[in-house]
């Protein structure tokens, strides 16, 4: 998967709050872009496997997100929900290269490829 | 010069003590439990106040406990066991001829037998300035006074010894907000309890806390003209200290017995029942030399104490043979245990056992077999175990290959605490401060019906000193009762920490906590930044407790109140402008209805709190629609938030005929007053001007009614899942009452309830009469938390719509990211 993809700058990870995400809306959907206490940064469809919550609008802690709708809690590292619950958060690919956030789309997303 | 004869009737001996300190009074005690009725008791003490628990001095430094927690024996016990206490006036002699002690006061009182538990004096050392202001021993509630004073005036601080008590001095310092140096002689911290490698990582943890460690630390002197203002050290190293602790250790004190002729010599010397070289006199704890030692901790005074009773109420007993002791560092977070002779060397062998990660260190010293000593860094859990098997001189071989993993890995007790203490034998110690072994516990909770760790600690005194093995004392419970045990235990706020809520609360104004890294770092979490259960709660404490100078953190707000509107299940939100008391007119109504036609929201709503909601707004639309509503003269109605949220209204006497009193008025009044205010949770009011009760204000958390002479105030009322109607907290006559009524009630609320716990379940859980008698009975309370309340507004009343929609706070919330470029 991570073959075809389309490496895009989405501007410096300092624009991310610490313990916050912001949003980037592609053709085909919105990845949420998270930046953690350790100043990490991680991307994951902005969209919760339970009810399609607005991930980046949940509070970071470690390296995890609760979901603002019903405090369901995804790691940031694969997208997985943790204890009890079942599901997983998209995945998205991202890396900070010279401080600048990078994602990667695919042609979808990257609107090369139309769907359909 | 006075004479009161001890007893005029003569009928029981009369035994006199001298000290009112932690040995004197636990032989006391040890003696009514065995003949309650044989002696008639006098006690002279030199401290001003009742007997208390020197080794809490280093919590009461910091802030964990205060004095009354500490207290040990109250003024009640010494009457209802008929003890004559003479606190803050010293023996200054003993007539062994005519036995009579003469105190400072002249009293003279005649005994039979004399107890002397005169303890010991903290050893200064007679370097130059040693006499200034501001240097003090660590000693008694009064060094502690001196320390906290100067504590609150911050600055920097010597402490002269890195011993036990000089590192919890320098702790609680710290902890004080004061900046820190330790100076210690040897070459490293502890070097009588701790080897090198364990003193290392205990220096360590102090360096990082911002305690800095001077070993091989000679003092030469202490300058300054009338207050100390520094040490210099031997090598001309100059140290500024506004306050220099001497922590060097501390000398038994047999003055008194010397002056009278007693044989004296490093301490009182006594034999294995505490008898003097006079027959008629005994002597307890630190002034005490027995078969040639001298100790300085809290067990071996309290095993001297029983031998001493036993012989006193005239008990056959083996005598005391003499402490095997162990030591604990009482500071919080900090974990070091040592116990025996660790020097290793000769025939001995060692096991050592290291987790740089944990920042654990164990060594084991054995010889023939047997443990010797034990040093124990960063996990202490097995201390206890280690000692056990030490005292008992059991042969350990079997067990060498685990020996270093603890009890849970050496066979029969399983990793199962509770099987673990099942599987203790009866004369295991599970008290190592009050020597109280598992079957006397056992016994008592069978016998006595105990059923609570403060029981157990009443009829036992396990766990009442240090309070370390009160978890070992609840297992115990938990295994002796079996089902019947409800752990009192309070619950932690989430898997992040140990603490609950209020110790939580507590700590952040005792330890001076003022962000959220501090409290995490000072408390222990045990994640880099707690989770969403934790930072809110936290968030919110630390406003309500620094109002104006802790900074919001907004990643620690739920989305809600971090966006200002009411997130829906669709990821849009919803817009609620205050409309004050529920009053609207024609411009705002306007004005309303254009921006629900401007910014295409779907749905408009009249909520419960009579507010008008929009419903369905786009997060980007956000600064705009409340922009609108701004220029309109409407703000934030935080509809969304852990706040005051509505006061609702019936028409009153404005409009009503039935009405006998101006609510809608008074309802506008009260929501100006406490609009903005962040509270453990959602607050509603509601005012009603006449019983008929049309604005509900019975199912409020803070409910107004008119009557026909004054308004009467209902609190703790919901109308949730759990329907409560509300209590009356009292009737009052003027607006100007209700209005400091009202807020005094909203401060109390905020200062004490949990966070995300409603006035409801807070009422219930503390009761009505607590409430009243802070809001109601005390006027000077209520007048207190009202202007706290006033005070914490003066920084709340800033309407976050506008400063988001014109000034751009938190524009980064509002705005998506873009595409910058693509390969």
């Amino acid at each position: 998967m991570t073959n075809n993809l389309t490496w895009v700058e989405v501007g410096p990870a300092a624009n991310i709050p610490q313990q916050g995400a912001r949003t980037l809306q592609t053709q085909t959907d919105r990845i949420a872009i998270f930046r953690t206490l350790d100043d990490q940064v991680f991307a994951l469809l902005d969209r919760c496997p339970h009810k399609q919550g607005p991930l980046a609008q949940g509070i970071v802690h470690g390296h995890f997100v609760t979901c603002p709708l019903h405090n369901m809690v995804f790691s940031l590292e694969t997208g997985e929900a943790q204890g009890p619950d079942d599901g997983c958060a998209a995945k998205v690919e991202c890396q900070v290269v010279d401080g600048i956030v990078r994602v990667g789309l695919t042609e979808l997303q990257a609107g090369l490829r139309h769907a359909g | 010069m006075n004479h009161v004869p001890a007893n005029i009737k003569a009928a029981k001996a009369r035994l006199v003590v001298i000290g009112n300190g932690m040995a004197g009074m636990r032989t006391v005690e040890e003696i009514l439990n065995r003949t309650p009725d044989k002696y008639d008791i006098t006690v002279f003490g030199a401290e001003p106040r009742v007997n208390y628990n020197r080794i809490m001095l280093s919590p009461l430094l910091s802030g964990e406990k205060d004095f009354d927690e500490i207290v040990i024996n109250t003024p009640e016990w010494y009457r209802e066991n008929n003890i004559h206490l003479y606190s803050g006036d010293p023996v200054i002699e003993i007539d062994r001829i005519r036995k009579v002690v003469i105190s400072k006061s002249g009293t003279e009182t005649e005994y039979d037998r004399l107890l002397l538990a005169t303890g010991s004096d903290p050893i200064i050392i007679p370097v130059p300035g040693h006499k200034l202001d501001g240097v003090v021993t660590f000693r008694d509630v009064d060094d502690v006074d001196v320390m906290l004073g100067a504590a609150a005036k911050g600055g920097p601080a010597v402490v002269i010894g890195g011993g036990l008590l000089g590192l919890e001095a320098a702790v609680g310092l710290q902890s004080r907000g004061m900046d820190v140096t330790v100076l210690h002689l040897a070459g490293h911290v502890m070097e009588r309890q701790l080897d090198p490698s364990a003193g290392y990582l205990l220096a360590q943890e102090l360096e990082r806390r911002g305690i800095t460690v001077i070993t091989e630390a000679d003092t030469a002197e202490i300058v300054g003209t009338d207050t100390v203002t520094g040490v210099r050290l031997k090598d001309g190293r100059m140290i500024p200290a506004d306050l220099v602790v001497m922590a060097v250790g501390i000398r038994p004190n047999g003055r008194l017995a010397a002056d009278t002729g007693l044989s004296v010599e490093r301490g009182i010397v006594v034999d294995d029942v505490m008898t003097t070289s006079d027959p008629a006199i005994f002597a307890v704890g630190e002034c005490v030399q027995h078969r040639g030692q001298c100790y300085g901790l809290v067990a071996p005074l309290f095993e001297m104490a029983k031998s001493c009773a036993d012989h006193l109420a005239e008990i056959e007993t083996d005598g005391y043979a003499g402490s095997v002791t162990s030591t604990k560092l009482k500071v919080t977070g900090v974990d070091v245990f040592s116990a025996g002779d660790f020097s290793g060397g000769g025939n001995t062998e060692e096991i050592v056992f290291r987790d740089a990660g944990r920042g654990v260190y164990k060594r084991i010293v054995l010889e023939d077999g047997k443990i010797k000593g034990a040093v124990l860094y960063g996990d202490t859990s097995d201390g206890g175990w280690y000692f056990q098997l030490m005292k008992e001189g059991q042969d350990v071989t079997e067990l060498r290959d685990t020996l270093a993993f603890g009890q849970a890995f050496a066979g029969g007790s399983a990793g199962n605490p509770l099987d673990a203490v099942a599987a203790l034998p009866d004369d295991a110690e599970i008290c190592g401060c009050n020597g109280v072994c598992k079957g006397s516990i056992v016994a008592a909770i069978t016998e006595k019906g105990l059923t609570t760790l403060d029981d157990v600690k009443g009829h036992t005194k396990a766990s009442a000193s240090c309070g370390s093995c009160s978890g070992l004392v609840e297992n115990l419970l938990a295994a002796t009762l079996g089902g019947d045990y409800q752990a009192a235990t309070v619950k932690p706020i989430c898997t992040c920490t140990e603490h609950d809520h209020d110790s939580v609360r507590r700590l952040i104004i005792a330890k001076n906590l003022k962000s959220m890294p501090a409290v995490m770092q000072e408390l222990e979490w045990k994640s880099s930044d707690g989770c969403h259960v934790c930072r809110p709660a936290l968030n919110y404490y630390l406003l309500a407790a620094w109002p104006g100078e802790y900074v919001d953190h907004g990643a620690s707000r739920f989305i809600n109140e971090r966006v200002h509107a009411n997130i829906q299940k669709d990821g849009t939100y919803s817009v609620v402008p205050r409309m004050w008391g529920g009053l609207t007119n024609p411009r705002e109504l306007r004005a309303i209805a254009d921006v629900a036609d401007k910014f295409d929201i779907p749905t408009v709503k009249v909520t419960g709190g009579q507010r008008i909601d929009l419903l369905g707004v786009k997060k980007e639309d956000l600064p705009a629609v409340w922009a609108d509503l701004n220029a309109a003269g409407m703000v934030s109605g935080h509809a969304y938030g852990k706040s005051l949220r509505t006061v609702k209204t019936c028409v009153g006497q404005e409009w009503c005929r039935f009405g006998t009193q101006m609510s809608m008025s008074m309802g506008v009044e009260l929501e100006k007053m406490t609009w903005g205010s962040w509270m453990p949770h959602k607050f509603k009011m509601a005012v009603s001007g006449c019983p008929r009760n049309c604005a509900e204000a019975t199912i409020k958390d803070f409910g107004v009614v008119a009557t026909d002479g004054g308004w009467d105030l209902h609190v703790g009322g919901n109308g949730g899942i759990h329907v409560r109607a509300t209590e009356l907290l009292c009737k009052v006559t003027t607006d100007e009452e209700v209005r400091e009524y009202c807020g005094a009630f909203i401060q109390l609320y905020r200062e004490e309830a949990r966070y995300l716990e409603r006035t409801a379940p807070w009422i219930e859980r503390v009761g009505l009469k607590h409430v009243q008698e802070r809001v109601v009975d005390d006027a000077d309370n209520r007048k207190a938390l009202f202007d706290r309340f006033m005070i914490s507004q003066q920084t709340a009343q800033i309407d976050p719509w506008a400063e988001r929609a014109s000034e751009g706070v938190d524009a980064h919330e509002f705005k998506p990211l873009s595409m910058i470029a693509a390969e």
